[in-house]
């Protein structure tokens, strides 16, 4: 048993939800307790999707166990194809069904529906969302793309599938419109994006491309492989997130596609290395930045974040286990221990031990980061009603570099302001308790909510002690003091690096001088 | 207002109802735990079940609610379904865990789901185990909020029946007391102390407490009113302890408000003209209030899906003080005993029904085409995309909506998609 207070996934067959939604003309059975139909808000609620998603679930109850749980499978599942008239449809159990071993595939099987029909086998008691999501998908393409593909036309222009976007991903639908367009002006047709839009009969031709463009591994890897090992598909896998790693991402799709990468990388149109280079962003230099979510979009953003930004990463880590290996390599490249946990709580221990400056996280990330007064930025699942904007803002390709640049620096406080703040900061209006000047209505809550940001440092880096003994060093009043001036945003790493200098040195009390003897000690 | 109070009607019974056993589209019990939780301030709400258990509690709000929880989920994994002796193990070891990263809490609640019913994890054994393990700082009960036992609102049924053999018992000889059930915001319980105490009615208390410490005593002179019409469990718990329960209209509304207050007023011999002068002031800001609302509302159908039982004593409301036409209400149980007053209230012509199908069921709204529907988060956008105006229902039972003075905010509720669409022009 594990002691969950707020979970990163949902259950495996929520996975298989994000593929039938994500799709046209499937239908998914679920054999599943009434109680389960809540997933059916997370698409129609957080997505605003206007309609229902493509799901019939049997909703069995205590006095059905033992008698008729699979007659009313059967009801349920004939019903729904009559209704629906889905060109595929799929059957499975959660959590609770699968306790009682029904058989959904059997059933279905039984029943002779005119249309494929695919079992999913969805151990919800070993595995989570996304590796439902992949099952499902690689489960559909299997069953469907049986077909080798017709000989080329000579002369005709290179084609690729783009692969992974599904209901419920962090901003997949408008990664998906970038990424497209992209591949276009490199004269590369999209065969089919899959599985979002994507038909049954659209699976079908997926081995028609020469290529594969595998946009989110934690959903597509799975079924890219098989396609490779199956067709040959060669599968593009770098992920175009950033500015660099799109123009690898060219070059690597380029090479593919036998076309010239340089006219597209020649007319990028990105604001983004500018913005970053002009000397308004040289306050970004060094920022210590926090980096946790989908191992995908940590990894990517950890990248940007150093390369593209100036920050300092200072911790990364993923909560889904599957992709911990990458997520270990990237971040013994950038010298930090990687996070692999899906365990809220240590992932607030660790934020609060590491007190960075700004934090690139999941909605999970963003409250922890709210509650420790540290500015945040969402770049990835699980998504909240707000990480669909109703305005075009893709993560991906070019523009979304730009948009990367735009969300994260947004939060922190600006270049010159910084400098104010330091110089009067006993000034009773223009103080870091009343936040990022530029954030206007959001300060004044949290300058409500917490009228002293300091000693929500001191209970929560005490927290911390159950994870590792931190020797607690008292602060003399006056050393108190001068740290509650010093500016919010850099507040949390001087108090680190003054409690580690008095450890150092043996020091039992925190006095002004130490103070200042530990910033002289750490200036570099 | 003397009528108030001779409810059970012979008629009741006779109202046609359809019944229906299809896929239902509503919540299951854990989902009270996103309010019992902020109501019993010293209490944990441990659910023992899977991961879909704890991503239905951070979803069902609609969104997190993420202050700092005084829920979580024991989430099962593989090797607890290998044999229950581990499974007891596993919750011990999860127990210890939980209560000391919060000393804080003094009553824990095992909450029972789909899979530890099915593996027949027997929870009210691990509950005995663990209290006495704990004993005397916490307080472990139990109750279960399994969907394939319980809907929504009926998870705060099982656990008020759980508590109830927490509370001390009241002697024969104990003056009459008043007790409210059911769940209800502080400031409503503030609300209806003050009329209780103009009425001269007392000691009121109300269940669940705001503190697990202060359970009032319960015994036969105990007399209960219910807030709301989903306790049918522990309306027969408590009279089971002895204690009287005054049937009433829910108080929704100026009407139901003053016909729950008359019930006790009754009971406590409250002479009348002192019971009209107290509720007077109440009514009358009542119906002003609602007037306001019914330039909206009036002469406006409003379809009902199943989700809280509230749904036919909001029907009611909505019919007779706002005169909006009932098409159909929806309702995932129906406690004949319980709403028999407001059944008799509901006009004739409006189809009752229980259970669901819930595809069957959209067919019959699209059918009548009504101008306001009431349903679950899951089905109000693809209704708005079809033109249909809604209402979560959910916020019907997360809002202050009972008594006099939230009788306007209740109408509010369902006028206010019905202006929105009115104003906005894309
Ligand atoms: S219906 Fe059952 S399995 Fe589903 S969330 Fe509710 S208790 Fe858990």
């Amino acid at each position: 048993m594990q002691l969950t207070v707020w979970t990163y996934e949902g259950p495996p067959h929520v996975g298989a939800m994000r593929i039938a939604t994500a799709m046209k003309g499937v239908h998914f059975v679920l054999h599943a307790p009434q109680g389960d139909t809540y997933a059916d808000l997370l698409f129609t609620m957080i997505e605003r999707r206007g309609a229902r998603p493509p799901v019939t679930y049997t909703t069995f109850q205590a006095r059905d166990l033992g008698t008729d749980t699979a007659e009313i499978f059967k009801t349920a599942a004939r019903d729904a194809f009559e209704r629906f008239d889905p060109d595929l449809m799929l059957v499975g159990a959660s959590c609770t069904a699968e306790l009682i071993q029904d058989d959904p595939g059997g059933l279905a099987r039984a029943l002779n529906l005119p249309v494929p029909t695919i079992t999913l086998e969805l151990p919800s008691y070993q595995k989570k969302e996304n590796w439902g999501a992949a099952e499902t998908f690689y489960q559909i393409v299997r069953g469907l793309a049986t077909e080798a593909p017709a000989p080329k036309a000579e002369g005709a222009k290179p084609s690729c599938n783009i692969l992974g976007a599904t209901a419920l991903g962090f901003r997949h639908r408008d990664d998906v419109i970038e990424i497209t367009r992209l591949l276009n002006q490199m004269g590369i047709e999209i065969n089919v994006a899959a599985p979002m839009g994507a038909t049954a009969d659209d699976i079908r031709r997926l081995p028609q491309a020469d290529f594969n463009v595998v946009l989110y591994p934690e959903i597509a890897d799975t079924a890219a492989r098989w396609l490779e090992r199956q067709y040959g598909q060669k599968a593009v896998r770098t992920i175009p997130m950033g500015f660099q790693a799109t123009c690898e991402f060219v070059r690597e799709v380029a090479a593919l596609a036998g076309v010239d990468p340089e006219p597209v990388l020649a007319q990028h149109g990105s604001h983004m290395p500018w913005w970053s280079r002009s000397v308004d962003s040289n306050y970004l230099t060094g920022k210590r930045v926090f980096v946790f979510g989908d191992a995908t979009h940590a990894m990517a953003a950890a990248r940007v974040a150093k390369e593209e930004l100036g920050f300092e990463v200072v911790g990364l880590g993923c909560y889904n286990r599957e992709f911990a290996r990458d997520v270990r390599a990237c971040a013994a490249e950038l010298g930090v221990e990687a996070l692999i946990t899906d365990d809220y709580l240590l992932v607030e221990e660790t934020i609060a031990a590491l007190q960075p400056e700004l934090v690139l996280g999941t909605q999970m990330e963003r409250h922890i980061a709210k509650r420790l007064g540290v500015p945040c930025a969402v770049i990835s699942a699980p998504v909240h009603v707000q990480d669909f904007p109703a305005r075009y803002a893709p993560v991906m390709g070019f523009e979304g570099a730009n948009v990367l640049f735009d969300t994260w620096v947004h939060p922190l406080v600006m270049g010159l302001e910084e400098h104010l703040l330091t110089m009067f900061r006993e000034d009773f209006e223009f103080n870091d308790a009343a936040g990022p000047s530029h954030l206007g209505g959001h300060a004044k809550v949290e300058a409500a909510a917490q009228p002293a940001p300091e000693p929500e440092f001191v209970p929560m880096a005490a927290q911390a002690t159950t994870q590792e003994t931190i020797t607690v060093v008292n602060w003399s009043p006056e050393a108190s003091k001068e740290l509650s001036k010093i500016p919010f945003f850099v507040r949390g790493k001087a108090k680190r690096n003054t409690e580690r200098y008095a450890v150092e040195q043996g020091l039992e009390t925190i006095s002004i001088e130490a103070l200042y003897d530990a910033k002289s000690h750490f200036a570099r | 207002m003397s009528d108030a109070v001779t409810l059970i009607s012979p008629n009741s019974e006779a109202r046609p109802v359809l019944r229906e056993r299809g896929q239902r589209e509503v919540f299951c019990g854990l989902t009270g735990i996103v309010w019992l939780h902020r109501k019993i301030q010293d209490a944990f709400f441990l659910v023992v079940g899977s991961r879909t258990c704890a991503h239905l509690i951070q979803s069902a709000a609609g969104v997190m609610v993420f202050a700092e929880p005084r829920f979580a989920t024991a989430i099962m994994e593989e090797r607890d379904l290998a044999g229950l002796v581990d499974a007891n193990e596993e919750l011990d070891r999860v127990v210890d865990r939980l209560l000391s990263r919060r000393p804080d809490i003094k009553l824990l609640f095992l909450v029972g789901s789909c899979p530890s019913e099915v593996i027949k994890l027997d929870l009210s054994r691990a509950a005995e185990r663990l209290s006495t393990k704990h004993s005397p700082s916490v307080r472990v009960l139990n109750y279960s909020g399994s969907g394939i036992e319980t809907t929504f609102t009926q998870g705060e049924d099982a656990c008020l029946v759980a508590m109830i053999p927490e509370a001390p018992v009241a002697s024969e000889e104990a003056p009459a007391s008043l007790l409210v059930v059911g769940t209800l915001p502080d400031i409503v319980e503030d609300q209806f102390s003050r009329l209780f105490n103009q009425l001269g009615i007392g000691p009121v208390h109300f269940f669940p407490p705001r503190n697990s410490q202060s359970i009032p005593a319960i015994g036969p002179n105990t007399k209960f009113l219910l807030a709301q019409p989903f306790l049918g469990e522990t309306a027969r718990a408590l009279t089971e302890r002895g204690a009287q329960h005054l049937p009433a209209l829910f108080p929704f509304g100026a009407e139901g408000t003053t016909h729950w207050l008359k019930a006790a007023a009754d009971a406590f011999g409250i002479p009348e003209l002192h019971f009209l002068a107290v509720v007077a002031p109440g009514r009358e800001r009542a119906k002003r209030a609602l007037e306001a609302q019914k330039q909206h509302l009036a002469g406006k159908s409003i379809f009902f899906f199943p989700d809280s039982q509230m749904e036919p004593s909001l029907a009611r409301f909505l019919s007779r003080e706002l005169d909006m036409k009932l098409i159909e209400v929806g309702t995932p149980y129906l406690n004949r005993q319980l709403l028999s007053a407001e059944m008799e209230y509901l006009p004739d012509n409006v189809t009752l029904s229980e259970g669901q199908d819930v595809d069957r069921q959209l067919d019959r709204c699209r059918e009548a085409k009504p101008d306001l529907v009431v349903c679950g988060m899951g089905l109000a956008n693809p209704l708005e995309m079809e033109g249909i105006s809604t209402k979560w229902s959910i916020e019907l039972v997360f809002s202050p909506v009972h008594g006099f003075d939230c009788a306007g905010d209740l109408a509010g509720l369902f006028a206010r998609p019905l202006f929105r669409r009115s104003v906005l022009k894309v």
